[in-house]
Formats: structure tokens, sequence, C-alpha cells
């Protein structure tokens, strides 16, 4: 599959595309649907893509795996830490309205960066199962 | 009391397991899950002092108003669940160290602590939580990260038993979730305490009374109640030492307070009492308890046979339960603590066992209490409590029950408590026979891997968690006073007397 | 009574897709099987609920001038976690799956049962 010339070249135009795609649907996420956990996965199925073209070793170039593994970590550090921030604030646990001097700025800034978190980490996860899958049970 | 302190009990693990799972060293994991459980224990000791005369703390998440916002709802008995998960978890993290050294392999070790984190996690979250799809939520925590705990064990059968806890598991979870979606249906509300403020508006709809049933047997697959137990022999038995120890006595207890909560808090009591479902479980209860002992007699190995008595001291919650009086609640409940101390004592004691004969074979261990006096000294304790020796903790709760039963004239339950003490005699008496009594055979020795002369002794810190759990089996059977007020004022407030 | 059957027609369906799954999930001895069955079953839960939250002539849940009646957007945001989980448990079961395989050099649960009752 690896000399598929179609493949290939789909690839390299999608692969932009879908992770365009993923960002958009991530930062879009609190004024119309969409979200963390749909463009963490629909970044993670670029990668995949990449990964079933041009093989696992061209994939673990791109990404290695430890990168994957501080990613997953981080995003949930990301989520807890905005809401022991909103702590230190004053707030309760994960109340985003004193992140800011007006709670509607303090709620987009909150969910943003939580939705990020959630981003992060479900793109992450969602790779390295691939990869995690993928060596253990490598046809070749 | 800061009411921050409440939500910190889940934000502390929550923060502590990815960076757990970062670091390489199993030392730093350890220590951080040492410090993780013992943060977490201390501050359950200051919300438990906090509600013990029957306050209530109230904390709503992100600062949203309850029914709209997930809401915790800490009384007497949500602190007590979270005391036991958080105690048991910092013996168990004592305990771990070593048995883990010697059982998992060292670079899944991190891991293996950040599962046990997150299964810290979700254990504590549902004793927290008063949003019923919360519960649903942090069940799946806690039980996503067993099943992971559990296929760490040494053998190839863990892999088999997680894997059908992990059928099992979900199919319970699922019915849950099932149950709560007819509720919500129904109600239009995932709040406990808000379901129950305007239940007689809906009480009605054929849908509720479908959502209690499914609500009751995923609860009950999970809490391993008589016949729905299948998967926890093999799951105990199989897993590593110290998640044995901590999961045979955390996990199903946890369980049967989401039971609790969701006949007491959730519907009227008058409402199952009219489905028959006090005579359901008592009779379910009396089964499982008389079952579970029997099996447990005819067990071979030592964790088997723990796992088996497991089902039936289940049986004694399910009984106290049952009989729907202060005196048997309060017994079910105080069995939740007293029984934690005695099977985490028992466990580990096993565990150490596996550690120092590499076998949990009862017919192999002859003669083995024999080299570890000390050790077998705290087993022979905590063996007496199952029993419910006067002086121990067992002896409390069957007393309350006892209590409780001819209080309601429910002869039947004296009687199964009585067979069911005596079959109790019959399996700690197989333990203390073969490993002391019977003549050593010595098979242990070559069972030990060549040129680990380690194994030569029990370490310092397997040691001191055994003796911990021997000790509170003794404390609290002749101090009773904390455990009691704790264990009635919850029952109080669940029957809202 | 047809009203009632057609009236409930997402219903119907939904019970079939979570019997479908059960069934699977019980019947079979391929291991892998049994956990396309639970997944199954799970979404069919995933279906009941976003069904209960949809209102009839309902738009999606965005303000916007012009549209007052609102799907319920609760049960989907509930489910979003729900498939989250689900997602979570195919994975780590299908890792257990690998590991049994290796270990067994089998997925067929009576020829695992076998080998361990010889033990």
């Amino acid at each position: 599959m690896n000399n598929d010339l179609v493949l290939r070249a789909a690839t390299k135009w999608l692969s932009p595309v879908i992770i365009l795609f993923a960002l958009y649907v991530q930062f879009h996420g609190d004024y119309s649907p969409g979200g963390g956990f749909q463009a963490g996965v629909i970044f993670s199925s670029a990668i995949l893509l990449y990964a079933l073209t041009y093989g696992m070793q061209a994939a673990l170039q791109l990404i290695p795996e430890w990168v994957l593994r501080l990613g997953a970590s981080l995003g949930v550090l990301l989520y807890a830490g905005v809401g022991v921030v909103a702590m230190l604030k004053g707030g309760n646990f994960l109340n985003y309205s004193v992140l800011a001097e007006e709670p509607v700025a303090g709620q987009h800034i909150g969910i943003i960066i939580i939705e990020l978190g959630v981003g992060l980490t479900v793109a992450s996860v969602m790779v390295l199962l691939f990869f995690t899958f993928a060596r253990r049970v490598a046809p070749e | 009391m800061n009411e921050q302190l409440t939500i910190l009990l889940v934000v502390i693990p929550l923060i502590a397991a990815p960076i757990t799972a970062l670091f390489k060293n199993k030392d730093i994991a350890w220590a951080i899950t040492l410090l993780v459980s013992t943060a977490c224990f201390v501050l359950s000791v200051i919300i438990m002092l906090d509600v013990i005369d029957g306050k209530h703390v109230i904390y709503e998440l992100g600062g949203w108003r309850p029914p709209w916002g997930i809401e915790y709802k800490i009384d007497a008995l949500n602190a007590f669940i979270a005391l036991i998960v958080s105690g048991i978890a910092t013996i168990s993290s004592i305990y771990a160290k070593s048995s883990v050294e010697h059982e998992i392999d060292d670079s899944t070790i991190p891991l293996f602590y950040a599962a046990f984190q997150l299964c810290l996690l979700g254990l504590l979250g549902i004793a927290l939580t008063g949003d019923v799809f919360n519960l649903f939520v942090f069940l799946e925590i806690s039980s996503l990260s067993t099943y992971a705990l559990i296929s760490m064990g040494k053998h190839r059968k863990a892999l088999t038993a997680a894997f059908s806890y992990l059928i099992l598991g979900t199919v319970g979870a699922t019915f849950f979730l099932i149950g709560v979606g007819f509720l919500f249906a129904a109600s239009g509300s995932l709040n406990t305490a808000d379901i129950a403020q305007r239940f007689e508006t809906f009480a009605h709809m054929q849908l509720v009374e479908t959502a209690l049933i499914f609500m009751v047997l995923g609860i009950a697959l999970k809490a391993a109640v008589f016949p729905l137990h299948s998967w926890l022999p093999n799951a105990y038995s199989q897993a590593p030492s110290a998640v044995s120890v901590f999961l045979s006595a955390t996990a199903t207890k946890v369980s049967i307070y989401a039971l609790y909560r969701v006949l007491f808090d959730l519907y009227p009591v008058q409402y199952w009492v009219d489905m028959l479902m006090p005579q359901i479980l008592l009779s379910l209860g009396c089964v499982a308890v008389i079952y579970g002992s029997y099996r447990a007699w005819q067990q071979v190995e030592m964790k088997r046979l723990l796992a088996f008595s497991s089902v039936a001291q289940i049986g004694y919650m399910i009984i106290g339960l049952a009989l729907l009086n202060q005196n048997g609640l309060t017994a079910s409940i105080m069995h939740l603590f007293n029984h934690a101390v005695i099977k985490a004592t028992l466990f580990m004691g096993a565990g150490i066992l596996l550690y120092r004969a590499n076998t949990t074979d009862l017919g192999s261990l002859r003669g083995m209490g024999r080299d570890i006096p000390w050790s077998f000294a705290a087993m022979v304790i905590a063996g007496l409590s199952l029993i419910g020796v006067p002086g121990t903790v067992g002896f409390i709760t069957k007393w309350y029950l006892l209590e409780s039963a001819i209080e309601t004239g429910q002869w039947i339950v004296v009687v199964t408590i009585v067979i069911g003490s005596v079959l109790a005699i019959g399996y700690v008496w197989k333990i203390v026979e073969s490993l002391y009594f019977r003549s050593s055979r010595k098979v242990h020795i070559h069972a030990v891997e060549s040129g680990d002369d380690s194994v030569g002794k029990t370490p310092i810190g397997m040691a001191v968690a055994l003796w911990i759990g021997a000790g509170l089996c003794i404390f609290f059977g002749l101090n009773t006073d904390l455990s009691f007020d704790a264990a009635t004022t919850a029952a109080l407030s669940l029957l809202k007397q | 009574m047809i009203d009632y059957i057609v009236g409930h027609i997402n219903y119907w369906l939904i019970i079939a897709v979570m019997m479908v799954g059960l069934y699977t999930l019980m019947s079979r001895s391929n291991l892998i099987k049994k956990l396309a069955g639970l997944a199954m079953f799970q979404t069919a839960v995933i279906l009941f609920y976003v069904s209960l939250g949809k209102v009839d002539g309902g738009t999606v849940p965005i303000v916007a001038e012009g549209y007052t009646l609102y799907s319920n957007p609760l049960p989907q945001v509930l489910m979003l976690t729900a498939i989250v989980v689900g997602v979570a448990t195919t994975a780590l079961g299908f890792a257990l799956v690998i590991r049994i395989k290796e270990a067994y050099e089998s997925v067929e649960e009576h020829e695992i049962s076998q080998m361990d009752e010889k033990e």
C-alpha cells in the first residue's frame, strides 16, 4: 500500500484539511456545535490516515509516543488546572465566572481552555490507542 | 470548615494521576500515591468530624445551582464511605510498595499507580456526588481502572478474569444508565434531592417502577449481590495482592452505598416496600450468606476462599438493609466498615504468603504459619473478626443484626446468621489448620525463584500495613463509639427520622 | 393500537438494537464478537437518550432569532460522556483480548476455559 501514488497524494492533501477542520470545530465549540471531544477525534483521524498510508514508522517520526503520553496527561492537568485556578480565585471548582473581571468573559476563557484540555487529551489518547494496537498486532 | 475541602477529595487524585503516569521511576510513583491517599484520608477525617452530628455540607460544582448543576451533598453516610475508601487506600498503598515490585514489571509500575489513583478518584466521587448521572460516570471511572488493575495479575487467568468482569461490569453500569434514563424521562431531573422532593408528581408512571428495577439490578451486579456475584471470585483471586486488598475492601462497599442512596434517598421507602423488594433482598441476602460461606469452605486456594467469603459478607449487608429498621441499617452500614478492615487484613496476609512462598494454595502452604508467626497472628485476629468473636469488629455487626432480626421477628435471619457463623468457623479454621497445625511440606521453597534471597523476610511496609489492619480489627471491636455514632447518624438520615 | 406502535417507532427500533447486542454478547463464544455485542448494547442506550431529548418541531439548541422551540440539549451532553466511556471500555476490552490471544493463542471462550481447567 505504501507505493500507491493516489493514496499518498490524497493523504497529503487531505491531512491538512482535516486538521484545519478539527481546529475549527475546537475553537468554535463555545458558539456552535463542536468542542474538544469532536475536535480531538477529528484531529486524531488525520494522524491515523497518515499512519495508514505512510506506515507506522513515518507516523512515529511525526509524533513520537512520549509526546502523546505527555499530551494526554497535560490535557487532564489543563482541565483540572482551570478548576483549581477558579478555586484559588474564590469560586467553586470549575466556576469559570471568577476567571476574569467580567463573569461572561470568564465563562468564555474558562470553556475555551477546558475544551482545549479535552481536545488535547482525546486526540492524544485516540492516536496512542491506535499506535499501541498497531504495534502489538503489526501485519509485517 | 471550609467547604472547598470536599471537592479536593476528587481533585487531588485527578491532578496526581496524570503526573504519576508521566514518571518512569517506581519509587516516585509510589510516594505520590501514598501522599495522595494520606491527603484524602486526612480530608475525609476533617469532613467526617464536621458532619458526624447530622449536619450537611453542600457543594455546587462550577457554581451552578442544582438541579441544573452537579451538587455534592455530604452527610454522615457520604463522609463515612469516603473515610473507608481513603483509609483503606492509605493502608494498601503502604502495603503496595514491595508487593507491587514483586508482582508487576518495573516499566508498568507507574501506570499501575496512576490507575490505582484513578480508581480511588472514582470511588471517592461515588461517595460524594448527589447527582445520579455523575454517579454513573464515577462508577465507570472506578470500574475501568479496576479492570486494568486486575489484568496486571501475574497469572494469565487474570486476563480472562478481568475480561469477564469488564463484560459484566459494563452490562451492570449500562443497566444503571437505562434506569437513570427512565427516571430522567419521568422527572426531567438528575439531582437526587430534586427527584426525591418532586417524587409524588410522577410516582404514578410505569417508567418510575421500571427505572428502579433497572437501577437496582445494575448496582447489584456491581456489588456482587447473590446471584450476580459470578465475576467476583476470579477477579479478586487473580488480581495483584495490593489490588485485591484495595478492591475487596472498597469496590463492592461503594456499590452497596449506591444501593442505599437509590433505595432510601431517590425513592420513598414505601414505594419499594409495595414492590416486595425487602422480602426479595432479604431472601437473596440469606442465600448469599449460606452459599458464599459454603463455597468458601470448599476452596483450597486462600484468595479464592476469601473472595467467596466476601460474597457471604455482602449478604449480611443486604440483610441489614432489607430488615428496614434502625438497628438493621446501622449494622449494615457498620459492616461496610468492619468488613473492609477485616477483608483488607486477610488479603494482606494472603499477599504476604504469596510474597514469601509464591503460592496461596493452602495445600502447598502447610506449616507456613510457623515460619511467619507475627503475620500469622495478625491473620488469626482478622479471621476471628470474620467469625464474629466478641472483642473484634465482626462481633459488633452480628450483634446488632441479630438484635434487629429478633426485633422484627425474622427468625430465618437468626438461623442464617448462626449457620453463616458456623461455616465461617469452618473456613477460617481451614486456613489456620493448614498454615499452622499441618506438618510443613516445604514445597514453598521449591516454588521460590532461585537466587532471590529477598524473599526470606517480610518487607517492613507489608508487615506494618498488616498490623495496622489487625490493630483496627481489635480497636474498633473494643471501642465502638466512633463507628457506631457515624453509622447511627447515617442510618437515621437514610430513614428520615 | 397502530398509533401507539407507529408513534413509538424509535423506541421499538432501539429495543431491537439493544436485544441484538445483548444476544450477541451472551450467545457468542468469540471474545471480539462479545465486545461487538457489548458496544451495540451501549449504543442502543445512547440512541435511547438522544431520542428522549427530541422535541417535536424543535430546532437545534442554539439561541437564534425567530426560534423559540428547541430540543433538549441535556441528554445529548450526557451521551457525549457515555460515548467516551463506551470508547474507553471497548478499547480496554480489545487490549485485553490481544493479551489473551498472546497468552492463550485463542480468542474462543470455550477453548480458553478448557485450558484453564487443565491446569
